[in-house]
């Protein structure tokens, strides 16, 4: 593998302005690792033709001295963004051939910013799995391993193509989405950075719906610092989506001092869960260790309706998907099941949809259903709703009290492996969430940081959840917490 | 609350997903499982609790009522399975 691919963004930029390499170097040596990496099924879709375009007018622009923030830059795009021309699926077989005429908001900054596509990323079918189990093209494999063990270990989801693909330099960076987890958790299983920005800090404009209310696009990354450099050019105002937030977006790399005497972070009591890996708790301990080292205060602090917010999750976010996912009937694009003779509408709608989704996907926008059908909707929808507002308030009063970030595992463990979830009952799966899923409820930015190893060599991430719209000063901590743990492990190449 | 095979294919059939009489009851017991711990949310006191409708205090934008957009039949077509005369194409939907 050529070394090129295995450089941050930060470091491709400064190559790229001084004029040491070009855009099509770093696109070509990126196009050639992603052609030997068919055995991680990361890439799903592959655009050479327009990786090498953009390359070269990025080439063009650097050349004029004109070079915004990710100018000839190759990442990966998880296949959930929609993108003008190319296949858009959602790991779906119900988006099967739909090309899109538009281009997602959060790709078309990144393209204006000089950024290069090289292909679409496998993911959970439609952001709904924690394992990139349920995805119509197949699992990714984690490049990671368990020493010398081959087992195929599961890189996370549902962001587990873009978690793959930047774990095994195969892009320099990749987009993720993450509804309740689906970038922190797998970036936490491949050693990487990811990060949700605040909700509505992102436009969700040309993002395939999952739940609206929780979804959110992020960067995932080699480092905090790039993970900062791209946030910066997904993020912004959007007209186009409503609850897109009309705030000036700062530039977040040049909060990166490292410098976090006098912070405040909190550690919430309700985190530290019964029959936690001592590992995840040992992680955690010596988190909090290096954070106090580096000059911050650490208070406990109590988040007393974390318990809830799982459950309370898996109430509105199949609700929600049950309204998004209305659209998939075989009219408009996408999928439609051959019907039988004498077939109406309503047997078209019904097995076009059992044939395009698949079983997780059924099983949640049934859920969904149930839960917001007569004489449900109060006991369940509404409840949860209640329970949610209960939630962030938890959030609110810590910050209240002066809490500036709150620090946690990412994980309740390491990567599993594929398949071996497979006998547990769905609720098994969604334990994965556990850490996270508050975060997205509360609408706040939380971000996943490689800190560790555990006792067979897999990276473990720990989580730190700021106050909303603080994104700069959540990567400041993450920045001085990644200087602190100093996680350079990569996995051994097998692929 | 237990859900029984026949409220399963209510469900599949509200959301439109054809489910075989045999795969019911396996769905069912999936239902009763994901129900089951959502039950746990009956344990909290939301008393005087609104619920929650917006994540982040922010006031929806407004825009005047105006066309911003259109003449795009070619492309909204364009990935229709079937699409005639510049229409989508359904089959039958009243007898």
């Amino acid at each position: 593998m050529s070394e090129l691919t295995k450089l941050t963004l930060a470091e491709a930029r400064d190559k790229l302005r001084a004029r040491e390499v070009t855009s099509l170097e770093l696109t070509e040596a990126c196009l050639t690792a992603i052609e030997g990496a068919g055995a991680l099924n990361a890439f799903v879709h592959h655009t050479p033709e327009i990786a090498r375009d953009q390359a070269r007018a990025a080439d063009a622009r650097l050349a004029e001295g004109d070079a915004p923030a990710m100018c000839g830059l190759p990442i990966g795009v998880k296949d959930l963004f929609c993108t003008k021309g190319v296949p858009s699926q959602a790991a779906s077989r119900i988006l099967e051939g739909f090309l899109p005429e538009y281009e997602s908001t959060v790709t078309s900054q990144l393209f204006d910013a000089g950024a290069v596509m090289l292909g679409k990323l496998n993911m959970d079918e439609f952001a709904m799995g924690s394992s990139n189990e349920t995805s119509c093209y197949g699992n990714v494999v984690n490049p990671w391993r368990r020493g010398n063990d081959d087992t195929a270990l599961t890189p996370g989801g549902s962001s587990g193509g873009s978690a793959a693909a930047v774990a095994a330099d195969l892009c320099l960076a990749a987009t993720g989405t993450d509804t309740g987890g689906s970038i922190r958790q797998p970036a936490a299983f491949t050693g990487i950075v990811g990060i949700k920005p605040t909700y509505g800090r992102c436009s969700r404009w040309g993002i395939v719906a999952f739940a609206s209310s929780l979804d959110q696009a992020g960067p995932m990354t080699k480092t905090v610092r790039d993970a900062a450099i791209m946030l910066g050019a997904m993020c912004g105002h959007d007209p186009k989506d409503s609850t897109s937030a009309d705030l000036a977006v700062p530039d977040f790399e040049a909060m990166l001092t490292g410098d976090i005497r006098g912070k405040v972070i909190g550690i919430p009591k309700e985190y530290r869960m019964d029959g936690m890996p001592a590992e995840i708790e040992k992680l955690w301990a010596d988190g909090t260790a290096m954070l106090k080292a580096a000059g911050a205060e650490i208070r406990e602090i109590s988040l007393p309706h974390t318990k809830y917010a799982l459950p309370a999750y898996y109430v509105i976010a199949p609700a929600e998907a049950s309204s998004n996912l209305a659209r998939y009937d075989g009219v408009r694009y996408g999928h439609r099941a051959k019907i039988a003779q004498g077939d109406g509408i309503t047997e078209m709608y019904e097995k076009t949809r059992a044939e395009g989704f698949g079983h997780e996907v059924q099983r949640r926008v049934m859920v969904g259903t149930y839960v917001l059908s007569a004489g449900f909707y109060d006991a369940y929808y509404n409840r949860a709703r209640r329970v949610r507002a209960l939630i962030k308030r938890d959030f609110d009063e810590v910050f209240a009290a002066g809490i500036d970030a709150i620090l946690t595992p990412a994980t309740p463990s390491a990567a599993f492996g594929l398949g071996e979830m497979q006998d547990a009952d769905p609720v098994q799966m969604y334990l994965n969430d556990v850490f996270t899923v508050t975060v997205n409820l509360a609408g706040l930015p939380g971000i996943a940081v490689p800190a560790g190893t555990d006792a067979q060599g897999l990276p473990l991430g720990l989580q730190l959840i700021g106050r909303p719209w603080e994104e700069g000063d959540l990567l400041n901590t993450a920045y001085a917490l990644e200087q602190a743990a100093g996680f350079v492990a990569k996995p051994g190449k097998w692929w | 609350m237990s859900i029984a095979p026949e409220t399963a294919a209510r469900v599949a059939k509200l959301a439109r997903i054809k489910v075989e009489p045999e795969a019911l009851p396996a769905l069912a017991a999936e239902f009763n499982t994901i129900l089951g711990f959502i039950e746990q949310l009956n344990e909290v006191d939301v008393e005087g609790i609104e619920p929650m409708t917006s994540v982040t205090p922010m006031r929806l934008k407004r825009r005047a009522d105006v066309v911003t957009d259109g003449d795009q039949q070619a492309q909204i077509l364009k990935n229709a399975p079937d699409a005639r005369e510049g229409f989508f194409a359904v089959p039958k939907v009243v007898e």
